[in-house]
């Protein structure tokens, strides 16, 4: 019994069981080690990915859920079609310019929650950015760059339209 | 000098070579043409002109990667857009930290030690490309300047990929001629971080991310208490767990090997163990800090005493005592701990984020009765560290060399500490308690200081014991509060120490984590008490000329003698660490729940000569934002029968984003060596928001972190 959806644009079956959390299936099973985990409860958000165009924290979703839905991860996220693409890559663009990152490690889930953030108001306020990202903890704190990157990504973006 | 007996050439590639140790006089390499031939060099130049460097410190966010590049890239006159880099092997002979002995991130060191050694290997490289080009076109060395990896003499011009194989068969020069540093080109300026992008996309590679054909994926069960063990086990209902594989003893527990880490979780939960608590640490918090109180009111081990307390004080003089509890606390970097090995043939392969990256495989050697050479570490990337992934003893090398060994298949085993497990695993920050009684006189000057601290030493029954406790007390406990930036003519300081089976473990700053945080929250009741304005204050009991830089420099920037805003107060705070001057102002409010509210912080540092500014601000940032989670909320509890209350991020909350205050940072231009910026903006945070706390509230917080003392006090 296998659990069929859609993942980064590709149709693909999963043969975990359908209560497996899908952060293990897309990084054991099906080798996209982007997406990480940091708490496994969904208290960190470094598993952060998009089903259906929304946040989930991977940890706590199980397999089954996500049946016949589309499943975004860091892998596929500059590639998806059109807004969340365009927005994945200029976080990632800003993200480079900026130095955003230090260790890295929570900044797969940063991107992925930042993106769903940037789509849906496309000039986020300090509130706005506050909620979008307080599931997603930074241990080296990037926060202050974090929030720079989201501004000038968001503002480049208005800028092209 | 050049000697053609020092020579090195690796064969057939291309590639430049340049000798990592320079200069190691009378020493052959003779060994360069063999096929054997190892990774013994920082830098490497292919026919396109890539640069790699050779990194020997783990990246763990810090930056070090990039600044030990930049190093290489300053005097090779490289095009930093064509330097990349990548992770030395475990070969202590080649990249060991100079400063330890052996490979390892710590104190702060890596760009204080490697910052000749770097330079000069990328120095030996230029020289060598220059010779290359002069043979080529016939003209001396000296008429050819390089800049932007091309190198050019009137109408001769070649990119250093052309010049590399050439380069190859010459000389390395003994000690080439390093660039004075109006010369520098990337050092002090502007080198973007090699690893960002593949930070941003999902590339990276941490050890957490490392896969192989028909890998086992390992969790143990550990005891409930420290020092607790396994008695008894049940197997059979994690065995029904499909895709567990195997449950075997290890360590002090017991381990369980899947297919995939989803089912080694699931087996772990399926699992049941009794435990026999014979010497495990049963004491809850509670218990263990009236302990540390008792021992703290002793006299302690003497570490300084320059004369008594006075006995009578002069009109206007004041007393300030103070009694603070410091708690345990947790680094909780972002990847917990991992590694996956693998023993096949006689080797032992390890993919880690190693801290330790001689030490640690070899302590994973040892338990599986590999030689030492035998042994190959394939470094990763470490998601984040804070001190936890160095630990004298090498427990988790040493646990997960168990845990392969009990597997004993030859596949690869990844073996990872959960959340819980690293939350609940100690290593922590040791919690410590200090006593201190101090007198100021009407004037601002210091009169007495009496100070007794207990708590856990770092080192004791470590490898690293012998070092640390050469004048009888261990150093790292009391560094801070041995030597204080400010005059005090009568000062003691004793310290005693309290056994426990709790790990406890360096923790980002250190000793300073609690002593700056205790030094300066006297100073700074000491200003107070006598109406003392808290910068001149300062400034009048400090003699250090780089301190009352950095003292004068955040005063400057923070606009400290201009009206504060309503309802907010600036706190002041000054540490010396790891040879880095660090002064801090916190702007801060009554936040809604009651708990201080940090808005802005303005923070001058001098950490000698900066090699990448952006780098410094960014680990000034970071700093900042980790020192103002811990001191707002953070503490690991021990409960009922010694178990850590604190499991996950539910309860160690870690500052989120909305909590980071805004930083602007002062970088003094310094032309001292470089010293250390990992660690250094970490101790001033916390006092400095206890100064401002003390401002708003009259309240002298003497307990960490503030959300407890504040709570407790309304109670």
């Amino acid at each position: 019994m296998t659990t069929a959806f859609t993942l980064n644009g590709r149709k693909v079956a999963a043969a975990s069981d359908a209560d497996t959390p899908l952060l293990w299936v897309l990084r054991d099973e099906l080798g996209l080690t982007g997406t990480k985990y940091g708490c496994g409860v969904a208290q960190c958000g470094a598993c952060t990915v998009h089903v259906d165009g929304s946040t989930r924290r991977a940890c706590v979703t199980p397999l089954g859920s996500v049946a016949g839905r589309a499943v975004t991860t860091i892998e596929g996220a500059a590639a998806a079609h059109g807004t969340p693409g365009r927005v994945a890559r200029a976080l990632q663009q800003a993200w480079t310019e900026l130095d955003v990152p230090q260790c890295g490690f929570c900044q797969s889930g940063q991107i992925m929650a930042a993106t769903v953030l940037v789509a849906a108001i496309a000039d986020p306020s300090d509130a706005d950015i506050n909620a979008a990202m307080a599931g997603n903890i930074c241990r080296c704190a990037t926060y202050l760059r974090i929030r720079q990157g989201i501004r000038l990504a968001a503002s480049r973006l208005r800028e092209q339209r | 000098m050049i000697r053609a007996d020092r020579r090195q050439v690796l064969s057939g590639t291309g590639a430049l070579l340049v000798a990592a140790l320079l200069p190691l006089p009378g020493r052959v390499r003779a060994a360069a043409l063999s096929r054997n031939f190892e990774p013994n060099a920082f830098v490497r130049i292919d026919a396109d002109g890539l640069v790699t460097v050779v990194i020997k410190a783990v990246e763990f966010g810090q930056g070090a990667a990039t600044g030990l590049a930049t190093l290489v890239a300053e005097e090779l006159d490289a095009d930093w857009d064509k330097v990349r880099f990548e992770f030395a092997p475990n070969d202590d002979k080649r990249y060991a930290n100079l400063r330890m002995g052996t490979m390892a991130v710590g104190g702060s060191t890596t760009m204080a030690s490697a910052w000749l050694q770097m330079r000069k290997a990328g120095a030996a490289a230029r020289a060598m490309l220059v010779d290359a080009a002069a043979a080529r076109w016939g003209v001396a060395a000296a008429q050819i300047s390089t800049e932007r990896g091309v190198a050019q003499a009137g109408r001769h011009r070649a990119h250093y990929g052309e010049l590399a194989l050439a380069a190859a068969r010459l000389p390395v020069p003994e000690d080439p001629p390093l660039k004075s540093p109006e010369r520098f080109r990337l050092i002090g300026k502007v080198a973007p971080r090699r690893d960002s992008a593949c930070k941003s996309d999902g590339s990276a590679r941490f050890a957490m991310d490392v896969r192989h054909d028909g890998m086992v994926h390992a969790v143990m069960a550990h005891p409930p208490a420290f020092g607790a063990r396994m008695a008894t086990y049940d197997a059979a209902a994690a065995l029904a767990v499909p895709g567990v594989r195997k449950v075997a003893p290890a360590d002090a527990g017991v381990a369980v090997y899947a297919d995939s880490m989803a089912a080694a979780l699931g087996g772990r939960k399926a699992l049941a163990v009794t435990w026999d608590h014979t010497g495990a640490e049963t004491r809850d918090s509670q218990a263990l800090e009236a302990e540390a109180l008792r021992l703290a009111a002793l006299p302690g081990f003497a570490v300084v005493d320059t004369g008594p307390f006075p006995a009578t004080l002069p009109t206007g003089a004041r007393v300030v005592e103070g009694q603070f509890v410091l708690p345990y606390l947790a680094h909780a970097p972002m990847e917990p701990l991992n590694a996956t090995l693998r023993l096949r043939d006689g080797r032992l392969d390890v993919w880690a984020g190693s801290q330790f990256q001689v030490l640690e495989p070899a302590a994973m050697a040892e338990e599986l009765g590999v030689a030492a050479d035998k042994v190959t570490l394939h470094q990763c990337y470490a998601g984040g560290s804070f001190g936890r992934r160095a630990t004298p003893g090498r427990e988790f090398g040493h646990q997960a060399g168990k845990v392969c060994a009990a597997w004993g298949g030859p596949e690869a085993v990844k073996f990872l500490w959960t959340r819980e497990d690293d939350l609940t695993g100690g290593f922590y920050r040791p919690m410590m308690v200090h006593k201190v009684r101090a007198a100021i006189g009407a004037d601002g000057t210091i009169l007495g200081w009496d100070h007794r601290m207990a708590g856990q030493s770092i080192v004791a029954g470590t490898p690293f014991e012998a070092g640390a406790r050469k004048r009888g007390y261990d150093k790292l406990m009391v560094e801070g509060a041995d030597e204080i930036g400010y005059r005090v003519p009568a000062r003691r300081l004793g310290v005693s120490e309290l056994p426990s089976r709790i790990p406890v473990n360096w923790w980002r700053s250190v000793g300073a984590s609690h002593t700056g945080y205790v030094v300066e929250a006297m100073i700074d009741r000491l200003l107070a008490g006598v109406g003392i304005d808290l910068v001149q204050g300062r400034l009048a009991l400090m003699e250090d000329e780089r301190g009352r830089t950095v003292v004068r420099r955040a005063a400057e920037i923070a606009g400290w003698s201009g009206p504060r805003r309503e309802g907010r107060a600036l706190g002041f705070a000054y540490v010396k660490s790891f040879g880095t001057y660090v002064a801090q102002v916190a702007e801060v409010s009554r936040g809604k729940d009651g708990s201080p509210r940090v808005h802005k912080v303005w923070c001058a540092v001098d950490c000698g000569l900066p090699i990448n500014p952006d780098n410094i601000r960014a680990q000034v940032e970071g700093g900042i934002g980790f020192a103002v989670g811990h001191a707002l909320h953070a503490e690991i509890v021990l409960g009922e029968g010694g178990r850590v209350m604190q499991t996950n991020f539910d309860r160690y909350p870690s500052l989120r984003i909305g909590d980071m205050p805004e930083v602007e940072v002062a970088i003094i231009a310094s032309g001292a060596d470089p010293s250390g910026i990992g660690e250094p903006p970490v101790p001033p945070l916390a006092p400095a928001i206890a100064s401002a706390w003390r401002q708003l509230t009259g309240m002298a917080i003497e307990r960490l972190p503030f959300a407890r003392a504040i709570r407790e006090a309304r109670a």
